[in-house]
């Protein structure tokens, strides 16, 4: 090619001393970055993808792995991304594929919140002496309790209950299908959601059979392709989501490629061995908030308005109001995806330049909700970007009721957020179907770094409520006043209703 | 720190207001002379069917003016005056404080709305549009007197000592966290409730949100004002109960009602799925009134105190058990109520 090739990312180097040559770095890179060749490793620095598997598993610590520094001359506008990207389309006149979430450097909206502590006259609550409440229930709630008195002077409750999810902690795990990852890798999510009273959303992948112990704990999804959907599959599940967009691809439908097709994948989504199971950008029974309310409640109708039924989209410049339109349209909670989030496959220029972040889709949706005195009739459920239990507990002060996570629940299972998911040769065996690869989660073993990592931040979420001075979730959702923002302008602190670092309460 | 001290009479004998003043002034370490307050039911008998609305005013023209303009437009006032103060040396008078004796009319909005929605708009309207008037109480029967002060002082501003009333609540505050002035000082009053509160309402942001969505307006610059409305919004527009309206602004924790029986639990989780954004959070001991009785309740796990006493037909409720025997030194009983459980004093 007239171009040529662009130089690698990484530089592998092995350390030759240390080196047993027991070939396990060979046995794990999927790429081929290694091969043997008489008493030494070779390693072939442009297939690495920095997984890291190989330095996971190298008994001797023999391995380095750096990203290699840029050898085209530096330039501050035209960066080696940019440089790449053109290249790579000059030669194949194709949309660059990428994985996982967005990779601009524009600096996340949570770090630049800081959260409260009560001191002196306000006691902080210490959770490990005093009861800490997380437990959330996702789904309609009645705008008010109605009561009768019975003949007996007694007082009955009047009211009925829409079914809601009852969450022991306001952290899920969003939705990745089968085919997009492996089913060890579902399995593992699904156990660990399971052991810490949450749930996990399948994705649009159908509901494999292995997974139907879990199904309490499953929210099964319906998008475009409508894979795997079917009367068994409605009843499955605990909830059922409709997903009209992603965060990381707002706009744009779902390639899942022939190859990841196998014959359980095949069978799971209900489409031919091998074949490129495509969602379309929209679902094309729904063009309008009607058409979408006759959906939500067919889903209901055919399931005896026995489960809630949620709709998923991305967050966009006019969130609020759509979010709006889905509130009136029957939904039990609207999910809001920011453009951080992850994703299997997507076009790289949506990814990364299509969306909003989640902080402000949430706040906007909880406002518009709330002014139109309608928010805590549904719920919001946050994702897209969701790293920590500090982002959490922001999310839910901004407004939402409980989040997603996707990406950080791959990284318990050991994704390294190489972004190369895209390929079907996750090393981690997370996100492909190659049984060499996929072997390499025993889901038995793995459920536990799932339910640790949903643990670990629940507890941690408690804290930072106990410090707050608050005992139990409702009264953190929405409550803008335990928030401050720090190096934010005027205009996103507005957007936020969130008051600067410094201000009183009042 | 702040310390409330509230009595009702339950046969509705009147008891004038220097009992309260004194024991409000016992507790003078909890509060820094920054806030105080007293009101009392059943003082305005000549005027018991008209709304007693109490304003404060920076001047008598503008604001006032202003006021006037909208209660013409929503009602009738029947009798106005100045509320009769008296300067001591180290409170003066910040802003004027008017009473107004108004009877709304229904049709004054263009549709039939109740005479209690009027006065929430009027309220709303003056608060939020008029600078230098504020709406601070429109109950019947009702005075509510409050400046930033001392509690002896506040008392003699007013001269409590000459209003009678078969409910007292007062209030000695200590601000923490917003301003000490006196559209802040306790007690909040909105039509038919009053509130006194000792702590700080960590979900006052919940809270505010909540009520916002429901058409309220927060104007007071301090947490205890979402007590009165979520008390209105729950007892007077969705017709709970007393006790059903205590329990979702303070409810059981969840573990006490996986434990319940099946009819109790349903109740309570639809109670605290419905009313989640209306509980309360943070240390609080309140004490909410209305004409019928006086409710005390504190945090679910007790961060502030609050003590319950009787004496024949009274029924006091106090951040300190020396207060209450400051106005009765010999109590029949006395008790601390448990965390979240309310107390509750009603009319015979």
């Amino acid at each position: 090619m007239p171009i040529g090739s662009v130089p690698p990312k990484y530089k592998v180097t092995i350390d030759n001393d240390l080196c047993m040559l027991c070939e396990r770095c060979i046995e794990n890179c999927p790429y081929g970055t290694f091969r043997r060749e008489g008493n030494k490793i070779m390693t072939f620095s442009r297939a690495c993808t920095g997984c890291h598997r190989c330095v996971a598993m190298c008994p001797r610590d023999a391995i380095d792995i750096e990203e290699k520094p840029v050898d085209y001359r530096t330039h501050p506008v035209w960066t080696r991304e940019a440089r790449e990207a053109i290249y790579n389309q000059a030669q194949s006149g194709k949309i660059i594929l990428t994985g996982m979430g967005n990779t601009l450097n524009v600096p996340p909206i949570f770090d630049r919140l800081l959260l409260d502590a009560c001191q002196v006259t306000n006691p902080s609550i210490d959770p490990l002496r005093e009861p800490m409440e997380l437990r959330t229930y996702i789904g309609k709630k009645p705008r008010q309790i109605s009561v009768k008195k019975t003949a007996e002077g007694d007082i009955d409750l009047a009211t009925q209950l829409a079914p809601n999810l009852k969450c022991e902690t306001p952290i899920m795990i969003g939705h990745m299908s089968y085919g997009a990852i492996s089913l060890n890798a579902q399995r593992s999510m699904a156990r660990g959601a399971a052991e810490e009273g949450t749930f996990m959303g399948t994705g649009e992948g159908g509901l494999h059979k292995s997974l139907y112990p879990y199904q309490d704990n499953m929210i099964v999804q319906i998008a475009s392709g409508r894979f795997g959907v079917d009367i068994d599959y409605l009843e499955r599940g605990a909830a059922i989501e409709i997903k009209i967009g992603q965060g990381a691809k707002p706009g744009i439908g779902g390639h899942l490629p022939g190859e990841k097709v196998d014959e359980k994948v095949s069978k799971t989504r209900m489409i031919p061995l091998y074949s490129d199971a495509i969602s379309p950008a929209p679902h094309h029974d729904i063009y309008s908030i009607e058409d979408l309310s006759q959906l939500v409640r067919s889903l209901k109708e055919a399931t005896e308005w026995k489960k809630p039924v949620f709709v998923k989209i991305a967050a966009v410049h006019n969130v609020a109001a759509i979010a709006a339109g889905i509130a009136r349209s029957s939904a039990d909670a609207v999910v809001i995806d920011g453009f951080r989030g992850g994703t299997g496959s997507a076009p790289r220029v949506f990814r990364d330049h299509v969306g909003i972040p989640i902080e402000a889709a949430i706040a906007a949706v909880d406002q518009k909700l709330n002014k139109q005195g309608i928010r805590n009739e549904v719920s919001i459920i946050a994702s897209g970007g969701i790293r920590d239990s500090a982002d959490v507990t922001k999310a839910i002060a901004l407004g939402a009721d409980s989040v997603y996570i996707g990406t950080a629940a791959l990284v318990s299972l050991g994704c390294r957020v190489c972004g190369s998911c895209y390929r079907n040769m996750c090393p981690w065996g997370i996100a492909t179907q190659r049984e060499d690869l996929t072997a390499r989660i025993d889901p038995d073993i793995m459920y536990k770094n799932v339910s640790n990592l949903i643990h670990g931040w629940t507890l941690e979420i408690a804290e930072l409520m106990g410090a707050a001075g608050i005992n139990s979730i409702e009264s953190l959702r929405g409550n803008r006043d335990r928030l401050r923002g720090y190096m934010l302008d005027e205009n996103i602190l507005s957007v936020l209703d969130v008051k600067t670092v410094g201000a009183g309460a009042e | 720190m702040c310390g409330i001290i509230s009595v009702i009479d339950r046969k509705k004998n009147p008891m004038d207001g220097s009992a309260i003043k004194e024991s409000l002034s016992i507790m003078n370490e909890r509060g820094n002379g920054e806030g105080s307050g007293y009101a009392v039911y059943g003082a305005f008998p000549e005027f018991a069917d008209y709304y007693a609305i109490h304003v404060f005013y920076d001047d008598l023209i503008g604001p006032k003016t202003a006021v006037e303009e909208e209660l013409e437009k929503l009602g009738t006032v029947k009798h106005q005056e100045e509320i009769p103060t008296f300067e001591q040396p180290n409170l003066k008078k910040r802003h004027i404080p008017w009473r107004y004796f108004f009877k709304p009319n229904v049709m004054a909005l263009g549709t039939s709305v109740s005479e209690e929605d009027i006065l929430v708009y009027l309220m709303t309207k003056v608060n939020t549009t008029i600078p230098g008037a504020l709406i601070y109480s429109t109950g019947k029967n009702i005075a509510v007197f409050k400046a930033a002060g001392w509690p002896e002082e506040v008392a003699d501003f007013y001269r409590i000592q000459d209003y009678e009333g078969y409910i007292w609540l007062s209030h000695n505050r200590y601000p923490t966290n917003t301003a000490g002035w006196w559209g802040g000082a306790h007690p909040f009053n909105l039509l038919d409730w009053t509130v006194v509160h000792n702590g700080e309402i960590t979900s006052y942001g919940t809270n505010k949100r909540y009520l916002e969505s429901f058409g309220y307006v927060c104007t007071m610059h301090t947490d205890t004002e979402v007590v009165a409305y979520l008390t209105d919004l729950l007892q007077r527009q969705h017709n709970l109960p007393a006790e059903l309206a205590f329990k979702a602004l303070a409810p059981p924790f969840w573990d006490d009602i996986d434990r319940m029986p099946e009819k109790e639990r349903t109740f309570n989780t639809a109670l605290r799925m419905a009313y989640g954004p209306a509980m309360m959070n943070g240390p609080f001991a309140i004490v909410v009134a209305n004409s019928e009785g006086i409710a005390g309740i504190t945090d679910r796990i007790k961060l502030r105190p609050l003590v319950a006493a009787e004496a024949g037909d009274r029924l006091y409720l106090s951040s300190e058990e020396a207060a209450i025997r400051v106005a009765e030194p010999a109590l029949d009983r006395v008790w601390m109520p448990r965390a979240g459980e309310p107390v509750i004093g009603r009319i015979e």
